[in-house]
């Protein structure tokens, strides 16, 4: 009992360490640019195929180099194409867009890549148990983790120390002000919005070798996302991180006694949060309100 | 009023109530069928619920196919479990989509913008995850299945809206017109006129006094109920409920029915609903990547026609 409990809490947090990647991006694109990027699922998807496609050449970890960066590129045509055009605009607007994508972006990789999943092979240093009692625990579990968290504390570092993250931050407060300082404020949303994907892309990767490859992928892993965000607090990123590894763990709990509801309960801690602290845990109050 | 404007008005009222009546007739010649203009009249009215949020309230709600699919699984629930009748189906699930909404809605009516829609969202689709999940009552993924409509009892006589696809047709019109009337009726209402002012100035109606939050929750709660009957009339169109009818890209697609037709019209959705359907359902039919046809309207008018294509009428008679 004891290691089945252990073993869905670490399977809860290794979850949630790749909700919090996806939900990050999410939230780095929706708190400067007020934009929720319905594609994000999509762009994962584009992540894990690219890098199904480029493994034969360039191995496993060649393509965990290569294929985020590609779509994060992928990203920032995007944006200075479609997204642009509706910076300002009643965020109906950039739904509907970035919802339409969506569609293209499933639809496309199905043209591509065919509707079969794909496996997808990890190396095998990666691929073996570490130890026999604790037999979930993959190398490519620990992996998988140890890349979340890495992303997370050079994205956290970024924005804490770099220039650009200062001014990301400082236009999440008021994109106006940062404007009005001789910023170029197209060229941070441009940046932004790529940092926001090369999340995507690596989460796409990364979940290519846990879960194999399918088209509809990124829809799954869209909604989980969402929750962390709401959870955590919109506009808050440390948030976000919170909200992302609790609503993991809380749905890997619940799968010890509760398999059917392994999924509602996410939704539950949702509508707890919104009751008792309607802003989420770290959300500023009249953020995006 | 002077003659000339009441005329302008009810001319294109007078067109809209003729096409709909004479749709039996005209559509078939045009390459439609009776069943296929059923299924527009029941996602327009859909579209036109969610409208009454979107464009006369102003809020943004994407998860409102969470009312509509709980609406079409009432209906079906109430035929095979509780008694084969209609109109009870009609109620049932009017009253699920409803209740669900005016319960949710008290949660989420003080988020605003991006926030709301993204927590509307997110609601929504737990209805999705437990029409999935609780296979023993919903039929999990293959939907609810195993219950039809059922002919209408006036006592004297009765119509056979069932194997008559005319006779549903026009049984669909005049729950829609009773529902339209009902709206344009609370549109013009003072409350109606609330509406239409939180959508105009929030803060302004909230100065003058205005109870903002319980308004917007009256609106959402309204709009639910009309997305919960226009559910229950799917599933009497389809004799099936279908988990994906919830499903947050079901909501993405009333919201663009309704920007697609005019969002700021009160017929708009109407014709987004026409236009969106009939497209869907000729796209499916010549290619198997209409995804990425539906997906490319979507991103054509929100660049090109974000007025809608009432809207974009209407510029240009004006221009």
């Amino acid at each position: 009992m004891t290691q089945l409990i252990l073993f869905n809490i670490t399977n809860g947090l290794i979850i949630g360490a790749f909700y919090v990647l996806m939900a990050l991006g999410l939230s780095l694109i929706l708190n400067l640019s007020n934009v929720i990027n319905f594609a994000h699922g999509g762009f994962l998807v584009i992540g894990g195929y690219i890098a199904y496609t480029i493994t034969p050449y360039v191995g496993f970890w060649g393509a965990l180099v290569v294929a985020p960066l590609f779509t994060a590129g992928l990203g920032l045509l995007v944006e200075r194409v479609l997204i642009r055009q509706v910076y300002g605009r009643d965020p109906l607007y950039s739904l509907l867009l970035t919802f339409g994508l969506a569609f293209i972006i499933e639809d496309g990789t199905r043209f591509i890549w065919g509707a079969q999943g794909k496996p997808v092979t990890v190396p095998a240093i990666l691929a073996q148990p570490l130890s026999y009692e604790f037999f979930f625990l993959t190398g490519y579990r620990l992996f998988m983790v140890a890349m979340v968290v890495l992303a997370v504390a050079l994205l956290f570092v970024m924005l804490r120390y770099t220039r650009l993250g200062i001014r990301i931050r400082a236009g999440t407060l008021d994109l106006e002000t940062v404007a009005a300082m001789g910023i170029n404020v197209q060229m941070l949303r441009s940046l932004n919005f790529a940092a926001g994907i090369y999340l995507a892309g690596l989460s796409g990767v990364l979940a290519a070798g846990q879960l194999g490859l399918e088209p509809t992928m990124g829809t799954g892993l869209l909604m989980p996302s969402f929750i962390a965000i709401i959870v955590g607090g919109v506009g808050s990123l440390t948030g976000t991180l919170i909200g992302g590894l609790l609503i993991g763990v809380a749905s890997g709990v619940t799968a010890v006694f509760l398999p059917a509801a392994s999924e509602a309960i996410m939704y539950v801690l949702m509508a707890v949060i919104l009751l008792l602290r309607p802003r989420g845990l770290l959300g500023e109050e009249g953020m995006l309100t | 009023m002077s003659t000339a404007g009441s005329a302008r008005k009810l001319a294109p009222l007078a067109i809209i109530w003729t096409a709909l009546l004479l749709a039996p007739y005209w559509m078939p010649p045009l390459g439609g069928y009776a069943a296929l203009g059923t299924r527009i009249l029941v996602l327009a009215l859909a579209a036109m619920s969610v409208n009454f949020l979107l464009g006369f309230t102003g809020i943004l709600s994407f998860g409102h196919a969470a009312y509509f699919g709980l609406g079409a699984y009432g209906a079906g629930l109430a035929l095979k479990f509780l008694a084969p009748s209609t109109p009870l189906a009609l109620l049932c699930g009017m009253l699920l989509g409803g209740v669900a909404g005016a319960l949710l809605g008290s949660l989420i009516v003080r988020r605003r913008g991006v926030y709301f829609a993204m927590v509307t969202i997110a609601f929504g689709q737990v209805f999705y995850y437990i029409a999935f999940q609780w296979s023993s009552l919903t039929g999990g993924d293959d939907g609810l299945r195993g219950f039809t409509r059922q002919p209408l009892d006036f006592g004297l006589f009765s119509i056979d809206i069932l194997s008559n696809a005319d006779a549903f047709y026009y049984f669909v019109l005049v729950c829609f017109a009773v529902v339209v009337a009902l709206m344009g009726f609370i549109l013009r209402s003072p409350f109606g006129r609330t509406m239409i002012a939180l959508r105009e100035n929030e803060r302004r109606a909230r100065f003058l006094g205005i109870a903002v939050e319980r308004h917007i929750w009256i609106a959402f709660t309204l709009s639910c109920f009309f997305m919960g009957l226009a559910g229950a009339l799917y599933a009497l169109v389809n004799n099936f409920a279908d988990p994906r009818g919830l499903h947050y890209s079901q909501s993405g697609d009333f919201v663009m029915m309704a920007v697609m037709g005019g969002m700021r019209n009160f017929w708009g959705p109407l014709l987004g609903a026409a236009v969106f359907v009939a497209l869907q359902d000729y796209l499916s039919s010549i290619t198997i990547n209409w995804m990425s046809f539906v997906g490319l309207l979507f991103v054509l008018m929100v660049l090109f026609f974000p007025r809608g294509l009432l809207g974009f009428i209407q510029r240009k008679s004006e221009a």
